[in-house]
């Protein structure tokens, strides 16, 4: 079937199969490796992407589910000059170690932001609730994540 | 201020952009020309004769490249420890787990592979099944292995002192049991690898999410028959392993003979259902310890039993066994101590070795144990353990050398951290507070086969311009930052700047590295790593010496420029010829610029070539002469404290976490940011173990909560505060005085939190995990006494 939507910025039509899942397509035909699968029943949340603002997991979407979405991946989230303020507050506040979570655990994190300028940090650990990281406890990410909304209230 | 440069620094680590921006290659974003997709056969049944195998059904499906079993493969056997070789990569005569290979398929895509094993057909006729440790020793039970009757996979008897002669000195002497559950290491990367054999050359290159690129190496050049010089194994990213990748698995091997057969790539992957049935994490352990200790509180003697359920084959198994007793020999002054271990063979998934390995279900048992007697003598459990702590230079009664324990730190800083001394016994009922200790090897201190082999080596090489030093090593990143950790060594070691320094590692052409266990890392490739610019910067020097006229110990390099400790020479010659090179490059150096490390660095170039620093690092030799003396002997060993606050809800028997303050002596903190991250992340892993985790089985040995929804690890909401602390001593064989964290920091939090829930409900549990209805059955139990 014919679909069209948005991916990182970039219209896209494209003839699928109907049992495509968005997990594959990204990752096979548009080389967006980013999206990491680690369960792939929806558990994980390490394959979260962006469907219009939202974060979604893509091997639990089919890809006819993007008809006419806006889709950001980890690949679409910052211009390629200036990182994201989650992406470069991960970095300054060590929040990565193996960083298979990392793509997953950063979008869901933005799109939550965006929403809660002033969040307390139970909220915070709530937004990241669904993605699973096995390296760091959580800490440095949810400091990474008061940072970064500072950083985008001042922006 | 620091009196380094560059360690001892929270530095940014140099993976994360790649790591935050998707660019970071995992082994599932690899693919290769005309690759094939590799699929595994796997054993539905937990213990069975294999009968026969009809594969043609499968050979003949369109796209269908390749069927191996072990007609193909052969019967080499293999393992971790070349003392029990149990596994071949195939089954043959019969299965053992529900997980067992019986063959693999390599086809045009996954699908095809898919379809092609569930055409293959196999006959069965199946044994008894042997699930649990009990129906496994009983009389006249059937043996998984020929050639270990009764079941009995490893036994492990010591001694050292005299036990009854301790208990006789002891007016107190205490016997618990105590059990926990098996693991899974739920890294949230799958494994996967990607083959590629060259007909041509011979030569084989695995990439592979593994932890230890050499040893992998090894087995595919023994099971798959070739030279280790034609075998090449390459580490991507790797999306953590905590011990489990830790050895080849028949995955790998699979893609390797798959790829041998065919000509081409082969690119297999677990799924998460695989990786549970893969198993290999962390055993249950069934521990008895009996304790005696004087009135003072003087520790007398520990014997203790324990039972390992090992599952199908031995993997690390027999390290295991051997850890669960030795690493209690500290980091308490203990004279006698009797050990007797059994590690017994069960039809599930192998169980290996996980974080804190062998050691921490052990001292979860005794550190609750401590805290019972510290409260019989009426002592303040933290005064009990100051009382019986080792310091420096201690050795332990089963010969483990305390080279630096910065235990008592530890100690202090947590009480005042967390504020003991107002909240321990204090506090309001359903309220509590507890701590514990725990220590752990820096680096096994042999090498898990027999030789002389350097467990490290290091090349630093100098690009042309002089600008970087390229540092490559073998060993493996797999999340703890290891990467950032010898980059911030060479560049300590060579005084030139972080941005410096380029490095590649988790390569086996780059040299010999044993890769991410035991907490190696740090100070074995550390040392290494440090021994290499080392050599790079005296050649450097050297050259200048002979340009100069000036003696080379007259001169340093310290943040990328040339240190003259004397009168400082006349270099403008230097600095002409260099810009001469140079000429219509925007960064050559000014006239009045110190003389520069790049400067210096292409002079050498032009002096003698590329320069070339060499490093390599192997241990003294280390620990007794008794009978697995080697399991536990490192050159160093990091110590944690912990204190966890609580609250329980004696209703329902929910627990809640509230705090955790947390200390490790980790020598020199070479990345701080890393360290807390290894502390932060092993009180999360500890604590998933005290309160959700477990594997569970059917009455056929499958498992059933193979997923990450029923098998449970902590969410961010579950996750207490945790303070971390680091503690420094300085290691003396540990490279500018680091030693590990990755490990021994787990050891304190299940005890920990188990004497924090006797504070807050006057309740000992002692079988794992923590569950509502655990603590609550536990508080019935207690009120009917």
């Amino acid at each position: 079937m014919l679909i069209s939507f948005c991916l990182n910025g970039e219209l896209k039509k494209l003839n699928i199969s109907p049992n495509r899942r968005v997990t594959d397509l990204l990752r096979e035909d548009f080389g967006l490796t980013g999206t990491k699968e680690g369960c792939g029943t929806g558990e994980c949340g390490a394959c979260t992407i962006l469907a219009d603002g939202e974060p979604r997991l893509s091997c639990l979407m089919l890809a006819a589910q993007l008809e006419g979405k806006k889709i950001v991946t980890i690949e679409g989230l910052s211009d390629g000059q200036k990182l994201h303020p989650v992406q470069q507050a991960f970095i300054d506040y060590g929040a990565v170690q193996c960083g298979f979570c990392s793509p997953g655990m950063i979008l869901s994190a933005a799109a939550f932001l965006r929403q809660t300028p002033e969040p307390s940090r139970d909220q915070i650990r709530e937004s990241i609730s669904g993605n699973l990281c096995r390296c760091t406890g959580y800490q440095k990410i949810v400091d990474a994540l008061e940072a970064a909304a500072k950083i985008m209230q001042e922006e | 201020m620091s009196e380094y440069n560059v360690i001892n620094s929270r530095a940014s680590r140099i993976d994360t952009p790649d790591k935050s921006t998707g660019r970071a290659v995992f082994i599932d974003d690899m693919s290769m020309p005309g690759m094939l997709y590799g699929a595994l056969l796997q054993s539905p049944l937990a213990s069975a004769k294999i009968l026969s195998i009809d594969t043609s059904a499968a050979e003949n499906l369109p796209g269908v490249k390749a069927v191996v079993t072990a007609k193909e493969a052969g019967l080499v056997k293999y393992g971790v420890s070349p003392a029990r070789y149990d596994e071949t990569l195939f089954c043959h005569d019969k299965v053992r787990y529900v997980g067992d290979e019986i063959a693999a398929v390599a086809a045009t895509d996954l699908e095809t592979a898919m379809e092609a094993v569930s055409l293959i057909k196999v006959e069965y006729e199946e044994l008894p099944l042997l699930l649990t440790i009990d129906d496994a020793m009983a009389e006249g039970a059937p043996v998984l292995h020929e050639k270990y009757p009764g079941n009995v996979c490893a036994e492990v008897h010591q001694e050292f002192g005299d036990v009854e002669a301790g208990f006789k000195e002891s007016d107190l002497i205490k016997t618990q049991t105590f059990r926990n559950k098996r693991q899974d290491a739920a890294f949230i990367e799958p494994q996967g690898c990607l083959a590629r054999y060259d007909p041509s050359s011979g030569n084989l290159t695995l990439h592979s999410s593994t932890q230890v690129p050499h040893y992998v190496q090894r087995t595919l050049a023994m099971v798959l028959k070739l030279p280790v010089g034609k075998v090449r194994v390459v580490k991507p990213y790797v999306g953590a392993g905590f011990g489990i990748k830790a050895a080849a698995n028949p995955m790998e091997l699979s893609a390797c003979l798959l790829s041998m057969k065919t000509g081409k790539p082969v690119k297999m992957n677990y799924s998460r259902e695989q990786v549970f049935m893969f198993g290999r994490a962390r055993h249950q352990f069934t521990h008895t310890m009996t304790t005696g200790v004087k009135k003072d509180g003087t520790l007398m003697a520990l014997k203790h039993e324990c039972y390992l359920d090992g599952g199908a084959y031995s993997s690390f198994g027999i390290a295991t066994v051997y850890y669960a007793g030795s690493l209690l020999g500290g980091p308490y002054k203990l004279p006698n101590m009797k050990y007797d271990g059994y590690r017994i063979y069960t039809n599930k998934p192998a169980c290996g070795a996980q974080r804190g390995h062998g050691g921490v279900a052990a001292r979860a048992c005794w550190e609750q144990q401590l805290d019972i007697i510290s409260e019989e003598l009426g002592m303040d459990p933290l005064e009990f353990r100051l009382k019986n702590m080792m310091v420096t230079g201690d050795i332990t009664c089963n010969d483990l050398n305390m080279s630096s324990l910065g235990m008592r730190e530890c100690i202090d800083a947590i009480k005042e951290g967390a504020g003991w001394d107002a909240k321990k016994g204090r506090l309001p009922k359903g309220k509590g507070i507890g701590m514990a200790c725990g220590f752990f090897v820096s680096g096994a201190g042999y090498p898990i086969y027999r030789s002389d082999t350097y467990h490290g080596t290091v090349v630093i090489k100098l690009t042309e311009d002089g600008g970087t030093a390229l540092v490559y090593t073998a060993s493996a990143e797999i999340g703890q930052g290891s990467d950032t950790t010898f980059a911030m060594i060479a560049a300590e070691a060579l005084g030139i700047l972080l941005e410096n320094v380029r490095l590649e590692s988790g390569d086996t052409d780059f040299g010999v590295d044993l890769g991410a266990y035991s907490s190696r890392q740090t100070l074995m490739t550390g040392h290494a790593t440090k021994e290499a610019a080392e050599d790079v910067k005296r050649q450097v020097l050297e050259v200048l010496s002979e340009e100069l006229k000036i003696p080379a110990e007259d001169m340093d390099i310290k943040n990328a420029a040339i240190v003259f400790k004397k009168e400082k020479p006349d270099f403008s010659a230097m600095r002409t010829r260099y810009i001469k090179e140079h000429r219509g490059w925007s960064d050559n150096p000014a006239e009045d610029d110190e003389l520069s490390f790049r400067e210096a660095s292409r002079i050498a170039f032009l002096a003698r070539g590329s320069i070339v620093g060499t490093g390599k690092y192997k241990p003294h030799e280390l620990g007794g002469k008794f009978k697995g003396a080697a399991v536990g002997t490192s050159p160093a060993y990091g110590c944690s404290a912990q204190i966890v606050e609580v609250s329980v809800d004696e209703e329902t028997g929910k627990i809640l976490i509230e705090k955790v303050t947390d200390a490790h002596d980790c020598g020199r903190a070479i990345n701080r940011t890393s360290v807390e991250g290894q502390m932060e992340g092993s009180v999360s892993m500890g604590l998933g173990e005290a309160m959700y985790e477990e594997v569970k089985f059917d009455g056929k040995g499958r498992v059933i909560n193979s997923d990450l929804a029923e098998y449970k690890i902590p969410t961010s909401l579950d996750m207490p505060p945790v303070e971390p602390i680091i503690v420094e001593s300085n290691e003396p064989n540990g490279p500018f005085g680091a030693k590990e964290v990755g490990e021994g920091a787990i050891m304190p939090t299940i005890p920990a939190i188990l004497n924090a829930v006797y504070d807050a409900i006057g309740v000992r549990i002692r079988e794992l995990p923590l569950t509502p209805e655990r603590v609550y059955m536990s508080i019935r139990e207690k009120e009917k006494e």
